[in-house]
């Protein structure tokens, strides 16, 4: 019981981290939430959903397709929206990306209406493998080491390229970035285009589990979010434990004490965590120049 | 403008004979109203009314405190429900069923204002978004809350003698509390408690340095915001008359959080604006494929590259672009346009 719970836990934090990763990633440059997150995946795994069912394209065409638009969309976003705000504080910047989420949610909706579909996956969701006393569906270990691939290049990506070393040069101080010749919008461009792209992949490795409709990273990105903000959301490795942890305890509370108020637990546990270290658990506190 | 010269100037309600003559136009018209216009335009002016309550309530916290809450949606469930419920359970008269769901979601307020006084930014809107879906969630499975259904408002009788059924009678209550209300509101923001709450968001360390109690007035910004909100879904139970806990969902928070920053962020005129424009904009848009024209363009659209079934998103998609380009192009929101306007023709030939 424990074990497979601890699987499943696993599974589903996977799309937590991942979304996670995602929020933290434009966080870190732009120092905004991007509550559209969710929305830009969703969509993003419609498109693929539409190579693969209206125009009965290959997995491969499909996948690369929507990728391809997750990047779009989200410099587009950030070059349409984001970089035209006069005032640019913390409040106005939640709000425009709470105005795209509501729009883009719209677009879903009147484009492919509120019927569930069921999305194919060339990985399927009931051969399983044994694991002692647990089984794990070959979707479940494919969704494990897809994210951990993707943390991996992350990882790479911010360590050994010029991007990622700009990127963070841009995070730290970015009119010292600025001077020493780094194009800090096209950088936040560059942000949040990747950064739509591993919603997209969290959005399409979800899909197959739940069912396509406009609602379904309705509560991942919340999660994720929460995840988040759990581990602190100026720290990727911080997010991703925060993903795993989140999904993990979640599960852990829907098997064993009540599976109806499992939805709720992750976020009591982010207020009870934010009391005690209002930054999460593992970032440093947050200092202020006055 | 005007140069004020003492400090009653500053505090008065009304600053010139223009404004008092407006005020009182404004308060002519709120009472002929419900004679002259039909039941479909008073039922919108007491939904436009309840949302200009919550608007109020969530400006004094969002602008004139600066923190952000995603939650609000929670406040206006708690209010709604505890109002219902003391007066079908426990059959207290309408009154004081109100002011006991305010107080309830005052005290909510002000537990959500202790944890939220070392938050600031993206922790704080998580905080107060994870509380308002805690909220909604445990009064969706609660069976004493009417669970998954909801429960339906019991029948309205003011002082025990008067019987309220229709949207017009209910109009005079809903309108007299909002009236009330958002004058309180006013004033309070010009007194000492207005001006800590400015301080607090300008800088709160300054405003620490200069002697406000930043654990006082936090707490409070965030205690009566939630009174506000809590009214005005006391009297959203009674105008629906059925209430079920899935409307108030993160969709509203987001909604209250548009009218705030549409109408203006940090004043109480921008706030009454913001409501009566974005619920106007909401109710319009909910049949958006009988408006004249453009109607009949969107029906086109949606038969040939979307689907019919999904016009009603439009609103959705509307709503928030909307949004995205108040903040991006006024930040001051319709209050800006407004204040820019009056400037523009005070000062015309030049």
């Amino acid at each position: 019981m424990f074990l497979q719970l601890l699987v499943s836990g696993i599974s589903i934090g996977s799309i937590y981290a991942l979304v996670a990763l995602a929020m933290v990633i434009i966080y870190k440059t732009s120092e905004v939430p991007n509550f559209a997150q969710g929305e830009m995946a969703m969509i993003s795994t419609f498109v693929a959903f539409m190579f693969l069912d209206t125009y009965g394209q290959s997995f491969i065409v499909s996948f690369t397709g929507a990728l391809g638009f997750a990047v779009a969309l989200g410099v587009f976003l950030e070059f349409v929206f984001l970089r035209r705000a006069k005032d640019p504080n913390v409040l106005s910047l939640i709000l425009i990306t709470l105005g795209f989420e509501m729009m883009l949610y719209g677009l879903a909706s009147w484009k492919w209406g509120a019927e569930q579909k069921s999305f194919p996956f060339p990985v399927s969701d009931f051969d399983i493998v044994n694991l002692g006393q647990a089984v794990a569906s070959h979707l479940n270990i494919a969704t494990l080491f897809v994210a951990l691939f993707l943390m991996f290049i992350l990882f790479l990506f911010f360590k050994y390229t010029k991007v990622g070393i700009a990127m963070k040069a841009t995070q730290q101080n970015m009119i010292a970035a600025r001077i020493n010749g780094i194009r800090a919008n096209r950088i936040l461009s560059i942000t949040w285009g990747m950064s739509s792209f591993i919603g997209a992949v969290a959005g399409m490795m979800l899909a197959p589990i739940a069912t396509l409709d406009p609602n379904l990273m309705m509560d991942p990105l919340l999660k994720g979010f929460a995840a988040a903000v759990l581990g602190g959301m100026t720290t990727l490795v911080g997010s991703a434990i925060g993903g795993y942890l989140l999904g993990i305890i979640e599960t852990l509370f829907g098997g064993y004490v009540s599976l109806q108020f499992k939805s709720i637990v992750a976020f009591l546990i982010i207020v009870l965590v934010l009391c005690f270290k209002p930054s999460g658990l593992f970032a440093k506190h947050y200092v202020r120049r006055v | 403008m005007d140069i004020k010269r003492d400090y009653y100037e500053d505090i008065q309600l009304l600053d010139s004979r223009v404004l008092w003559f407006w005020f009182l136009m404004l308060i002519a018209a709120l009472i002929t109203f419900p004679f002259l216009a039909s039941n479909y335009y008073i039922y919108m002016a007491n939904y436009m009314a309840i949302n200009v309550l919550v608007t109020v309530g969530l400006n004094m916290l969002v602008g004139y405190t600066g923190q952000i809450s995603l939650g609000h949606a929670g406040f206006f469930a708690i209010g709604a429900f505890t109002t219902v419920l003391l007066m079908s359970k426990l059959s207290f008269p309408f009154l004081i069923a109100l002011i006991g769901g305010g107080a309830i979601s005052t005290l909510f307020g002000f537990i959500l204002g202790i944890p939220a006084l070392r938050l600031v930014g993206p922790y704080l809107a998580i905080a107060t978004l994870g509380f308002g879906m805690a909220i909604t969630q445990l009064i969706g499975r609660w069976a004493f809350f009417g669970g998954r259904m909801g429960i339906q408002a019991p029948p309205l009788k003011l002082f025990g003698l008067y019987s309220v059924s229709s949207d017009r009678e209910l109009y005079f209550i809903i309108i007299t509390i909002t009236f009330l209300l958002t004058m309180a509101a006013r004033n309070l923001m010009k007194t000492k408690v207005g001006r800590a709450f400015i301080a607090i968001r300008d800088s709160d360390i300054a405003a620490q340095t200069m002697g406000v109690n930043l654990t006082y007035y936090k707490t409070l910004a965030f205690a009566i915001s939630a009174f506000y909100t809590g009214i005005a879904g006391g009297l959203m139970a009674f105008m629906l008359g059925f209430i079920n806990p899935s409307s108030f969902n993160f969709i509203l928070s987001i909604y209250f959080l548009a009218f705030v920053i549409v109408g203006g962020v940090g004043t109480i005129f921008g706030s009454i604006m913001g409501g009566v424009v974005m619920t106007w904009l909401i109710l319009m848009l909910d049949k958006v494929q009988d408006l004249p024209y453009i109607g009949e363009l969107l029906m086109t659209v949606s038969e040939n590259w979307m689907s019919v079934t999904g016009i009603h998103n439009i609103a959705s998609i509307f709503l928030g672009l909307i949004i995205v380009l108040i903040v991006v192009f006024e930040p001051l929101g319709l209050y800006g346009f407004w204040i820019r306007t009056k400037i523009y023709w005070k000062t015309w030939p030049f």
